[in-house]
């Protein structure tokens, strides 16, 4: 029996966490992706050419439009019966919906994977990374959400899978999307960057998080943020990077002002490469940092964008 | 309308947590304990609205070991009305949470479950949706503001890019994000005043749910550890330090 993908798109392509959580799939069987909401064709289409799907399912319904809970997992809990895993990645989408799909099929839900050892057995962090337990699931249908750094995303070409359209169960449910606000964004996502620089409580005020832009500009990085710096008021909450915001794990991640709280690290620590920029030489970010500069941000980080202008 | 806030006891999240030697588990004899920090905010909200009046009575509810009590203590402390703990050394797992607080709903008839979006011991971050789903209530979840009116919810909540508003009708289940509020400290007197609170002690069985694990835990290990690196001295040598070594710019 095949294993069932649910896959997250904007503006017509399939997100990257969701292309993680097909190579999480494809460890357990043959995969087929589905894309939910309406006006489906440019998704679908960008669904089918993803390598390691086997098929793409379509549900376009106007209860779909805004991936509300509801009418989600009770479209999941239909296709159900046909797959031995159902598996999103763990965005807030993700996590929003797999449970509720998983309790109304009677699963416990298996949360932000890291490693998959066989069809019923997986590796997933708990304490915000500080252990990690391997878990099997004695539930005949599993139900899982996938940590995106964890899984190298499948490419967006190569696949040439058939696209089939599937019926959307019509149910009541008492819940309504009013609006969304969501934060402008000329930078890649934190989840999909190569390189993220977030600043710290060191930053010491929203307005200085522009010191981090030019050196963002030059290295295509995305613009993150440590609990403490929201907790502040200095950036929005999705900026934050750690074990209550996003995790992520791109090849540099430099850290600015972070003292680095077990928090904060549980959502960086496996960046292939981190920097720590901090004026106090004791900080526990540079227990984990390969580069480590112990200097004023506010000289330092002027500087970072003046040398990262030279030519190598 | 009464209020349903679950409480859990983790480890309290300044302990650094150490994976046990045989790999069955963290150490967790000797080490403090607190109310998940995510359920502080729950209960907080809980009396906001109470105080606003929107709220008439606070049911906190914890499930697990009879020191759980000591958990219930603090929501009593903080504002609760009365506590409830179902009794049980059997490790709870979110299915098994949600049914048992399926069966407390049905039992006391809140019109609102408030809870936190995830607990910091397994960061599972599912009981609040899967109770939801049980129930057959909306659901709230991740929210940075909550507002009611009438028979209504109006929840924002903290999404991937940004902020989305979901309206929910009542009954449902809030869960909370960090920037919904921050939660007062017990005052001395509502501590002792706490005291004279009532408990009440159920066994699961009397809410007819086996609360089993479904996930066995086959071990736990320390993640791969790493390795501090090198200091640079200076802006320009760590920049060709990453040119030249890490090879990332």
């Amino acid at each position: 029996m095949p294993v069932l993908a649910w896959l997250e798109h904007e503006g017509g392509a399939i997100k990257q966490p969701s292309r993680s959580a097909v190579a999480a799939a494809a460890k357990l069987g043959e995969v087929h992706g589905l894309v939910t909401g309406e006006a489906l064709n440019v998704a679908a289409t960008a669904a089918a050419k993803l390598p390691g799907l086997a098929k793409v399912l379509t549900a376009e319904d106007a209860s779909l439009a805004h991936g509300l809970a509801e009418p989600l997992a009770a479209l999941l809990v239909r296709l159900a019966p046909g797959y031995t895993h159902l598996l999103a990645a763990a965005t807030a989408a993700g996590k929003n919906v797999m449970p509720r799909a998983a309790a109304l099929l009677d699963v416990q839900p298996i949360s932000d994977i890291a490693g998959v050892l066989d069809a019923d057995t997986f590796i997933r962090p708990i304490y915000a990374g500080n252990a990690l337990a391997t878990v099997r699931s004695r539930d005949s249908r599993k139900v899982i959400t996938v940590r995106a750094a964890s899984f190298d995303p499948v490419h967006t070409d190569g696949g040439a899978a058939p696209i089939e359209a599937v019926a959307v169960p019509a149910v009541a449910y008492g819940s309504r999307f009013v609006a969304a606000e969501l934060s402008k964004r000329e930078r890649p996502e934190l989840t999909a960057a190569r390189v993220v620089i977030s600043g710290g409580r060191g930053m010491q005020s929203g307005e200085s998080f522009k010191l981090l832009e030019p050196i963002a500009d030059r290295l295509g990085a995305a613009i993150g943020a440590s609990r403490a710096a929201v907790d502040a008021g200095f950036v929005p909450n999705d900026f934050q990077v750690g074990q209550t915001g996003k995790v992520v794990a791109p090849e540099l991640y430099v850290a600015v002002g972070i003292s680095g709280a077990i928090q904060h690290l549980a959502g960086m620590k496996d960046s292939k490469v981190i920097v720590a920029i901090n004026k106090d030489g004791e900080a526990p970010i540079f227990q984990v940092a390969d580069y480590g500069l112990v200097a004023d941000l506010f000289k330092a980080l002027p500087e970072l964008a003046r040398e990262l202008e030279k030519n190598p | 309308m009464k209020v349903l806030v679950p409480v859990k006891r983790v480890v309290d999240f300044n302990v650094k947590v150490r994976v046990k030697t045989d790999g069955s588990g963290v150490e967790t004899t000797g080490v403090k304990m607190s109310m998940n920090p995510f359920d502080e905010i729950a209960v907080e909200e809980a009396i906001r609205l109470k105080e606003k009046g929107t709220a008439t009575e606070i049911v906190a509810v914890s499930l697990g070991v009879a020191a759980c009590s000591e958990t219930l203590r603090t929501a009593l402390a903080m504002g609760a009305d009365r506590g409830v703990l179902v009794e049980t050394e059997v490790p709870l797992q979110p299915l098994a949470v949600a049914k048992l607080l399926k069966a407390l709903v049905e039992r006391e008839g809140p019109r609102l479950v408030i809870m936190g979006k995830q607990a910091i011991d397994d960061d599972m971050n599912a009981t609040g949706q899967m109770l939801a789903a049980l129930l057959g209530w909306p659901q709230g979840t991740f929210a940075s503001r909550l507002a009611i009116e009438g028979e209504t919810a109006t929840v924002t909540r903290e999404v991937d890019g940004g902020l989305e508003t979901v309206a929910l009708a009542l009954p449902a289940v809030v869960t909370t994000d960090l920037r919904l509020n921050e939660p007062r400290y017990a005052s001395l007197p509502n501590i002792m005043k706490a005291r004279r609170k009532p408990i009440e002690t159920l066994p699961p069985a009397v809410l007819g749910v086996d609360p089993a694990p479904r996930l066995e835990l086959v071990s736990v290990a320390e993640p791969p550890r790493r390795q501090a690196g090198k200091r640079v001295g200076s802006v320009a040598e760590l920049v060709q330090k990453l040119r030249t070594e890490a090879k990332v710019i």
